[in-house]
Order: structure tokens, then sequence, then C-alpha cells
């Protein structure tokens, strides 16, 4: 298989503080990745790597085997309507209402009719559990899971390629948590997208992740099919999805 | 030698920051010139910065124009030159005082305002979703301000004007001995063209520098309420600056023999 999206040798670092210390990834055409890792091991920060919004010190980023690493204008644009992303805080835009917002790529990045556009929008409002009533509010109005989900749908709006989720279950109950599983997994069945989730809700990674990898100093320790997690044999792994205090990876906490 | 490493590190951070500002800048202004454009955005931000700041910039034209009428008067005993209070009214409202004020009152309305609003969304990450959502963030945000400031601010003054006279002609007819007749009339047969156009020029650059810092300072706040608040304070303070400094050089520049 093509690899959708690749990182070679990807590294960033803010002051003296290396976040990623060359990271390796390869996400093939049509895979559901999932990304584990504590608080902190900048598992947004590589995200944010891919869709440019931080420039890597090093290293290269590959989409659909073009380089991207350093894109501007026209081009970068035209990269990123591949993309769908749902940010870890959703980052809704305040001064527009729930449908406008989940429309927004539809209408600015793509010129769509506003009626057309909003119609879209309803409908992936319900996807995500949310029903017509909330179109019109604004996001200030909506509690914290609502906003995530909003932000979720407008990721999927525009039915993009490649799609990553930066902590899509986080705060959300287990019911909805699992909806949202299920929405990510029909989004790559159905529309044959390439996902990258992030998440440290290991239920919810065993069952959208086709691969799971582990992000852990800057590097990714190990990775493998979704089957093989409890096997892997790697302790950091092992400590991981148990969520043990005890083991090779030490919390930074002074007591 | 510390005392010197100290006067470099701050010269070379205010040459940085003159660097990044002008690369802002450069940016901006080379994106009103490509599509799209978002008529929209344009009116609504000049609801925002004109119209919503006409009371504010109204009242203190108002109250200008009439202290000076009154200044004049009593400074002018000396000399015998009373009369002249319309003619000194019109040229030092039209020429300075009605755009530096308006200039100052909205610097400290709306470019706090815009830096309070991209500051937010640039540490809520709005503006990162703009980018994915592949929307130049300087094109939907920095434009339609710059634009609608250079627009509103002209159209403010020329009202703030009118006010700012009219003020003096309400200190001038009922605590002065002028009738309302010879005060229009010295007024209109006084006045330029110059006059009212250059201060409209100064409108319109005070206008972009408001809408600049604004958007400049809130794009570049860092670090949650607290850098907002840096970015907002950074906003008006460097604005007001600018526009103080700009209008020396307009003012040296636009009257030049
Ligand atoms: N803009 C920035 N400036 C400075 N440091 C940053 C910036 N963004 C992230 N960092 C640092 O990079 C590290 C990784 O951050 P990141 O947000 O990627 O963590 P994460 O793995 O997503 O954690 P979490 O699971 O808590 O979301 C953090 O230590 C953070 O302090
Ligand atoms: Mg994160």
């Amino acid at each position: 298989m093509t690899a959708k999206v690749e990182l070679r040798g990807v590294k960033k670092r803010f002051g003296p503080k290396v976040v990623l210390d060359g990271v390796d990834l390869t996400i093939a055409q049509g895979e559901s990745l999932v990304v584990i890792g504590g608080s902190g091991t900048g598992k947004s920060v590589m995200i944010k790597c891919v869709l440019g919004i931080l420039k890597p010190d090093a290293g290269q980023i590959f989409v659909d085997g073009k380089e991207v690493t350093r894109l501007s204008g026209r081009a970068r644009d035209a990269m990123l309507r591949k993309f769908g992303m749902l940010f870890q805080g959703a980052a809704l835009f305040d001064s527009l209402s729930v449908w406008e917002n989940v429309a927004f790529g539809l209408i600015q990045g793509r010129g769509m009719a506003k009626a057309k556009a909003r119609d879209i929008a309803i409908e992936k409002l319900a996807k995500v559990g949310l029903g017509p009533e909330v179109a019109n509010l604004s996001p200030s109005e909506l509690s914290g899971g609502m906003q995530k989900r909003v932000g979720l749908a407008r990721a999927i709006a525009a039915d993009p390629e490649i799609i990553f989720f930066d902590e899509p279950t986080t705060g959300l109950d287990p019911i909805m948590a699992d909806v949202i599983n299920d929405l990510i997994i029909a989004t790559v069945k159905d529309v044959g997208a390439t996902t990258l989730s992030i998440t440290h809700d290991m239920v919810s990674a065993r069952k959208i992740a086709g691969r799971i990898a582990m992000l852990y100093r800057g590097k990714i320790i190990w990775e493998g099919p979704t089957a093989q997690i409890d096997t892997s044999g790697n302790a950091y792994v092992d400590q991981f999805i148990h969520g043990r205090a005890e083991g090779p990876i030490k919390m930074e906490v002074r007591r | 030698m510390n005392v010197f490493a100290a006067i470099g590190r701050v010269f070379l951070a205010f040459l940085g920051e003159t660097g990044r500002l002008c690369i802002f800048m450069a940016d901006a202004v080379s994106a009103v010139l490509r599509p799209p454009i978002y008529w929209s955005l344009i009116f609504k931000q000049m609801m925002r910065i004109g119209y919503f700041s006409l009371p504010v910039v109204g009242l203190t034209a108002f109250f200008t124009g009439g202290v000076l009428a009154l200044q004049i008067a009593i400074g002018t005993d000396r000399y015998n030159a009373g009369a002249y209070v319309p003619q000194i009214v019109a040229i030092g409202i039209t020429r300075e005082l009605g755009p530096v004020i308006a200039g100052l009152m909205v610097a400290g309305r709306v470019a706090a305002a815009i830096a309070a609003e991209i500051g937010t969304m640039r540490v809520t990450e709005q503006i990162d979703a703009l980018t994915t959502l592949a929307t130049n963030p300087i094109k939907y945000l920095v434009v339609p301000r710059l634009i609608a400031a250079v627009i509103s601010m002209p159209i403010l003054v020329a009202i703030a004007d009118s006010i700012g006279v009219f003020g003096g002609f309400a200190v001038a007819t009922q605590k002065l001995d002028f009738t309302g007749a010879i005060y229009l009339k010295n007024t209109i047969d006084f006045i330029t063209h110059q006059d009212v156009s250059s201060g409209l020029i100064k409108a319109a650059v005070f206008g972009f520098i408001i809408a600049l810092m604004g958007c400049y300072n809130g794009f570049h706040s860092r670090g949650g309420a607290q850098g907002v608040g840096a970015a907002t304070t950074d906003a008006v303070v460097s604005a007001s600056i600018l526009i103080l400094a700009a209008n020396y050089v307009l003012t040296s520049v636009l009257f030049s023999k």
C-alpha cells in the first residue's frame, strides 16, 4: 500500500525543550492509526507539524508522496483541503453559530452556496448526535462535550481524505464516546478516509485503531497492529495501556 | 560591560519587533490586493469600527471644539484678536484636533477590541483552525479590518470635524458675543479645501495604524488570558504613539510648500 502521510525524522523543539526528536511514522491509505503517549509528549505538536501550523526544525513530511514540509500559499491551501482536523480544545469560532462553524470549510474553503452548506452541516451534526435545534446556537452556549462534537462535525464536514482527531472522546460520557468511535470507524469504512487519532482512552483506541503507535520522549518507540498491543513485549507500552504508576515511564512529579 | 549588553539586547529586541511588524504589514497589504474579498466581513467591521465609535468621537469632538473656542477667546484677549475664534476653531479642528482626537479615541476603543478578539482566537487555536480549513487568516481576519478602518476613519473624522466646529459655534454664540450667522460665515469663508482634505488623509492613515496594531498584537499574543491582556495594552499604546508620530510626519509632508 502507498503511504498517505509520512513523517521522516521530524524534530521540533521549543527553546531548550526538545519535544519531537526524530519522529518516523507512516500512515497507509485508508488506514486508521491511533497514536498513544503520555500527556505532554508532543502528540498534538506532531500533528500540527504535519498540517504546517508548526514548522518542524528538521525532517520531512510527505502527503501522497509529495513533500509538504515547506509549502506555502495556494499550494498549501490545496494540500490542506485534503485534511480535516479536530482540535483538542475544539477551537470553534465563537463569532459564528454552530452550523456556520460546521459549514465553514464548505463555504469559505470550497465556495459552496450557503443553503446547501447548511443542509450538510445539519446532517453532519446529526451524525455526532446533535439535533438541528443546536444549529443556530453560539458555541459558548454549548457544554464542553457538545463543543467537541461540533468540532468533530466540522472536521468531517467536507468529507476530507485525511482526518486527524486530537482526543475525540475526551470529555464525553461513555455512551457518546462509543457513538463517536463508531462514527470514526464508519468514516474510514464508508468514505475511505485515512485517519490519525490521538487518544488516552484505551477502550476507544482498541476499537478504532487498525494500528497503534506509541510516542515517548520524542520518538515512536513501538508500533504494530491493534491485536498485538497486549503482546508487544515493550515495557513502556505495557505500563501505558494498563495505566500503572510503577514502571519504566517515570512521571515527573515530586512527592 | 553589562550595561552595554543590556542596551544591545533591548536594541536587538526592538529591531526584531520592527522587522516582524514590517513582514506582517507586507503580508497584510499584499493580501488586500488578492481575491477573495470578504465584503460582508468588511461591512460588519465598518459597523463596529466606524458606526459604533460615533457617540464617543462625536462627544469628544464637541467638547474639544467648545474648549478651543473658549481658550482662544480668553487667551487672545491680550491682543484683541477675539474676532478670530471661528477661523482658529475651524483650522484647529479640521487640520489637527479632529483627526488626532478621533484617532486616539478609536485607538482606545477599536485597537483594543481587535487585539483582544484576535488574541483570544490565537490562544484558543481558532486561527490554526482557520488555516486547516484552507482559509488564510490574514485574508479572513486582518484584511477586512484594515479596509474597514481605512474607509471608516475619514467618514468618522468628517463627522467629528462638523461636530467640533459646532462645539465652537455653540460656545461662541452662547458665551461669547458672536451671532450665529457671522460665526458660520467666517468659518465657511475662511476654511479651505486643503484644511479638510489633509485631515481626512490623516484619518485614513490613522485608521490603517489602528487596525494594523490591533491585528498585529492580537496575532502575536502568547499564553492565555494574560497574554491577551498584554496584547491589548500593547495595541492601544503602540497605536497611540504611532498616530502621534505619523501626525507630525503627515503635517510636515502635507503642508510643505
Ligand atoms: N506553542 C508552544 N510553545 C512552547 N511549548 C509548546 C508549545 N506547544 C507545545 N509545547 C510544549 O510541547 C510539549 C508537547 O505538547 P503537546 O500539546 O504536543 O502534548 P500532548 O502530547 O498533546 O499532550 P496531551 O495529551 O496532554 O494533549 C509540551 O510540553 C508543551 O509544553
Ligand atoms: Mg494534545
